[in-house]
């Protein structure tokens, strides 16, 4: 048993990853209703965007395809983020059922099997509405694309998607002291995708400072959008969303205290 | 071998009296009372033992088997399972023992129940040849050829415990851990599981630990009854010598637990 050699973890998840799909395609008409659903709940943030600049035309000097582009971006990361983390969103549950206890007895790390344990495959009609927010704000915003700003894009996606594991991740962590969901961790996720439509620095210095050190919101926002719309020629700031992932750091060392903590449910 | 020695834990509760102004005074202040689950366990078990492990509900069985299935870190007290601290090398223990808890599935709801067991067989690296193996036998022992390719949802109880029982022995655990595998199955069902669990400990020598409250599982399957109540270890010794002459094994287990007031 010992001599065998452990299939590594990117090949587990995606025999987890496998398995979520075969689920799902036995559930097909709920499958794509909630994906439809999701395409159409996340229309609203194009018309909240679309119906402020139509009321004031431009908002402090951003027009509209670029605040297109920066909302796009952040709801590509959101969605990539809770696809991906779904299975910390719906940790207190899996505690409060003694789900986790199952997958303690298992030789696994507890982060990969909790990822594992829900991948939310909907998440792709949120996605498919940022893709069509996102191609709008492509051509209608006259950004000169070249290499360095495409490798920005995706810089953005993997700092912000792994912002929002990381957030996601704090949650679970958290619940290991409550046993139970923390509403106000909700503001970091669904209030950033939110109040992320445009970019940080509208909302005064106080906030900037405390999505640039804080919560590295900004990171993955705000200066790289200034380096892709071109306000600023700093090179540095293609790089900062990539210093966004260290904020998993922090996250995955609470986790680790409060998984010491832990006291599983009853029998 | 598993060895316990002076294993202490304690939960603290939440207590309050009813009353929605109760309810109102506790989210502001909580009184919390601490609750002793195990006090000084101690025991051994050697290898190829089966040992039913009784009490009443609340006694301390759960936490027992959590902290030997490296679920739990106790307060104080030592545990050695072959070698190893169970909460200390989690990962190195659990590939090393299997766990069935009567009350909750390991199998993957949606899925068809071989589906399940390949993804059990990528998460403990089983090697295939292992695999293969211990999935015919057990196919053939405890008649699963019909149901494997059905989803776990629509299997009826009886079913579905067959194939958690094979679900928690396809990576052949050394010591095998069941909390109530029998709650809820039918006659026939109950014997099918009994009698396969006693073949799997006579041809692979697997330690069996056992919590339940069906005194005829107990009477099946092993040999020594370790009784706990209210944290404490009470009773160690072989079945036998508990009976006396022909008395039934409910009789003798309820005048147990009334002479320990537990």
């Amino acid at each position: 048993m010992e001599k065998t050699k452990k299939i590594s973890g990117t090949k587990l998840y995606r025999r987890y990853l496998s398995i979520h799909v075969r689920s799902v395609m036995q559930y097909k008409a709920s499958f794509w209703m909630t994906t439809v659903g999701q395409f159409l709940t996340s229309l609203n943030m194009l018309l909240g965007v679309y119906f402020m600049f139509r009321r004031f035309g431009s908002v402090k000097g951003y027009t509209f395809s670029e605040v297109l582009l920066c909302s796009s971006i952040m709801l590509m990361e959101y969605s990539l983020g809770e696809c991906i983390a779904r299975g910390f969103d719906t940790f207190p549950a899996m505690v409060r059922k003694g789900g986790f206890d199952r997958v303690m007895t298992r030789p696994r790390s507890a982060v990969l099997q909790v990822l594992g344990s829900n991948i939310e495959l909907t998440r792709v009609g949120r996605m498919a509405m940022a893709v069509v927010m996102f191609v709008y704000g492509i051509s209608h915003s006259g950004v000169h694309w070249n290499v360095g700003r495409v490798v920005t894009v995706i810089f953005m996606l993997i700092g912000g998607t792994a912002l929002f594991c990381g957030i996601f991740l704090i949650y679970a962590a958290l619940c290991f002291y409550t046993l139970d969901g923390l509403e106000f961790m909700n503001i970091l996720t669904d209030g950033a995708r939110e109040y992320g439509k445009y970019p940080v620095n509208l909302y005064g210095k106080r906030m900037l400072q405390f999505c640039t050190f804080a919560v590295p919101y900004a990171l993955v926002q705000y200066y790289p959008l200034t380096y892709l719309i071109g306000r600023s020629d700093n090179l540095f700031t293609m790089f900062l969303p990539l210093l966004a992932t260290v904020f998993l750091i922090p996250c995955y060392l609470l986790w680790r205290v409060g998984l010491r903590h832990y006291q599983s449910s009853g029998s | 071998m598993i060895v316990m020695k002076n294993i202490c834990k304690t939960y603290k509760v939440a207590r309050r009296n009813a009353g929605f102004k109760e309810a109102a005074r506790s989210f502001f202040r909580r009184e919390t009372e601490t609750v002793t689950a195990l006090d000084h366990v101690s025991f051994t078990i050697h290898d190829g033992e089966t040992v039913g492990y009784i009490g009443p509900n609340g006694a301390g069985k759960s936490t027992t088997v959590k902290i030997l299935s490296g679920i739990l870190t106790p307060d104080s007290g030592e545990c050695l399972v072959d070698g190893r601290v169970p909460w200390k090398n989690r990962i190195r223990h659990v590939a090393q023992i299997g766990v069935v808890f009567g009350q909750r599935s390991q199998l993957w709801w949606d899925v068809p129940v071989i589906d399940s067991f390949e993804l059990l067989r990528d998460i403990y690296s089983i090697p295939s040849d292992t695999y293969r193996a211990n999935l015919d036998e057990m196919t053939e022992l405890l008649g699963l050829s019909e149901i494997l390719r059905t989803p776990t949802r629509q299997l009826s109880l009886g079913q579905r415990m067959r194939c958690e029982l094979a679900a928690s022995l396809l990576h052949s655990p050394k010591i095998l851990f069941l909390d109530e595998p029998t709650i809820g199955l039918d006659a026939v069902s109950k014997i099918a599981v009994r009698e396969f669990i006693v073949k799997r400990n006579h041809a692979h020598g697997t330690t069996v630990i056992l919590t339940t409250h069906d005194m005829q599982d107990i009477e099946a399957i092993t040999r020594r009854i370790i009784l706990i109540g209210k944290g404490k270890i009470l009773l160690d010794g072989g079945l036998d010598e508990l009976r006396r002459g022909g008395e039934d094994i409910d009789h003798t287990v309820a005048e147990l637990y009334r002479s320990y007031e537990i």
